[in-house]
């Protein structure tokens, strides 16, 4: 019986925090307008997001379409047809590993330093202090956050998947030595635009689920030490489970 | 000031480098590019019995070149026909008016084409033209479904008597093949 209690407890909590996460989106929809006449402030939040996630995701990019090419290498000699390398890494890379991967990076460098940083704002009463100055911090320090990753993500897994797709023909066309024409021309034959756009939905809907797991975590963090660590742990956690999944469900969407 | 021209000249250039990857994503890896950026071209159409699996996007070749892609697949009503619009690159202008255009499939399984052999003639085929020699898609189920009946017929005759009826219609619409069989040969 107690057991049962404390499972139902628990259910009404996770969908408690769940409906408080849509109402912060909402509200920071509704404010978004008004925060874009500020455009300073979210340029700012572009930088940080998406410029300084450049190098790492550049890096993992090319590692990755690296990867990509010396394994799709390998699997399609055995069946001959090691000139759909090109296809193979350009389709897995433009719909799937760029917009996840770039996410899951997005989350880990940018979503933890936006939740430390509103975490830390929180305990040191710098909202607070806002607040009684009549200045909104959603307004003037939320939005311009989410807005900049929201903005900085599909910009970001666009680079990760043309970097990815130079990686593989690194390995496979330099290295492994396929031919360069079939490797570009089976691509272009069998990507198609659907793909592509595919690819930015997800990336946008994966900066829309990041940004606003970070921002949340952060805003609504425990103003101690322990909880500004908890908000970013929280973030790159949730954020993970939530990209994974939100993935399934755009695919079987798009199929 | 100068920290935050530095931090702008990073925010621009983040920016220009995301777009210049979409762009590239966009015209590099697929097949169509902006439609400004296409080379000029001319539409032909031509009417199949039965197109098969051919795609919009698929390649029209000749001698194996590839010289323009499948734009649009289209039925007509009134003489129930499939009507493929290829769109030609213009460098290729002198395709003889009675030349034939085919369906043929990559390799043992893969997607289909439009293969056009030249003709004869002197005049050559413009803008909106139709190609009058056409051979449709050869169907891989048609085919074993035609040798089926062709072998149950001639291992008995008084039995296959009562089968014949059944794959009667299956042979009225496949009526072009055994034509398509002896031009291949």
């Amino acid at each position: 019986m107690n057991a049962l209690r404390e499972l139902w407890q628990s259910l009404t909590d996770s969908l408690e925090k769940l409906g408080s996460v849509i109402q912060f989106l909402l509200r920071l929809t509704a404010n978004s307008p008004r925060a874009l006449t500020r455009f300073d402030l979210i340029s700012q939040q572009i930088f940080n997001c998406g410029a300084l996630s450049l190098v790492i995701i550049m890096l993992s990019g090319l590692f990755v379409g690296m990867v990509l090419g010396l394994q799709g290498y390998d699997l399609l000699q055995r069946f001959g047809s090691e000139e759909a390398l090109g296809e193979a890494a350009a389709i897995g890379l433009v719909k799937e590993l760029g917009p996840v991967v770039t996410a899951l990076l997005f989350a880990g460098r940018a979503g933890t330093a936006l939740a430390s940083e509103l975490g830390l704002m929180r305990a040191t009463d710098q909202i607070s202090a806002m607040e009684m100055m009549a200045v909104d911090p959603i307004q003037r320090v939320v939005v311009p956050r989410f807005l900049g990753g929201v903005i900085a993500m599909p910009l970001l897994a666009a680079i990760f998947s043309v970097i990815g797709i130079y990686g593989a023909q690194l390995v496979g066309v330099q290295i492994m030595g396929v031919d360069a024409g079939s490797f570009w021309s089976q691509m272009r034959a069998s990507v198609t635009l659907a793909d592509v756009n595919e690819g930015i939905v997800k990336s946008l809907i994966f900066g829309v689920a990041c940004s606003l797991i970070a921002v949340y975590q952060g805003y609504y963090a425990t103003p101690t030490a322990e909880g500004v660590g908890r908000a970013t742990t929280y973030t790159v956690v949730t954020s993970a489970v939530v990209i994974l999944f939100l993935d399934y469900l755009i695919t079987a969407a798009f199929l | 000031m100068g920290k935050s021209r530095t931090l702008n000249l990073g925010t621009g250039t983040f920016v220009l480098l995301g777009f210049a990857a979409l762009f590239f994503l966009t015209t590099q890896t697929t097949s169509r590019g902006l439609p400004f950026m296409s080379p000029p071209h001319y539409d032909l159409t031509a009417k199949f019995d039965n197109v098969g699996d051919l795609k919009v996007g698929s390649p029209v070749s000749m001698s194996g070149v590839e010289i323009g892609r499948v734009t649009k697949i289209d039925f007509d009503e009134s003489d129930f026909k499939a009507v493929v619009v290829l769109r030609i690159n213009a460098k290729y202008s002198q395709i003889p008016t009675d030349s034939d255009a085919s369906i043929y499939t990559q390799g043992l399984l893969g997607g289909k084409f439009i293969g056009l052999t030249a003709g004869g003639a002197d005049t050559y085929l413009k803008d909106k033209d139709q190609i009058d020699f056409t051979q449709s898609a050869f169907v891989l189920e048609n085919l074993i479904g035609q040798v089926l009946a062709n072998f149950t017929k001639s291992k008995a005759d008084a039995p296959a008597a009562d089968a014949a009826p059944a794959p009667a219609p299956a042979d009225s619409k496949a009526a072009g093949k055994p034509k398509a069989a002896e031009k291949t040969k």
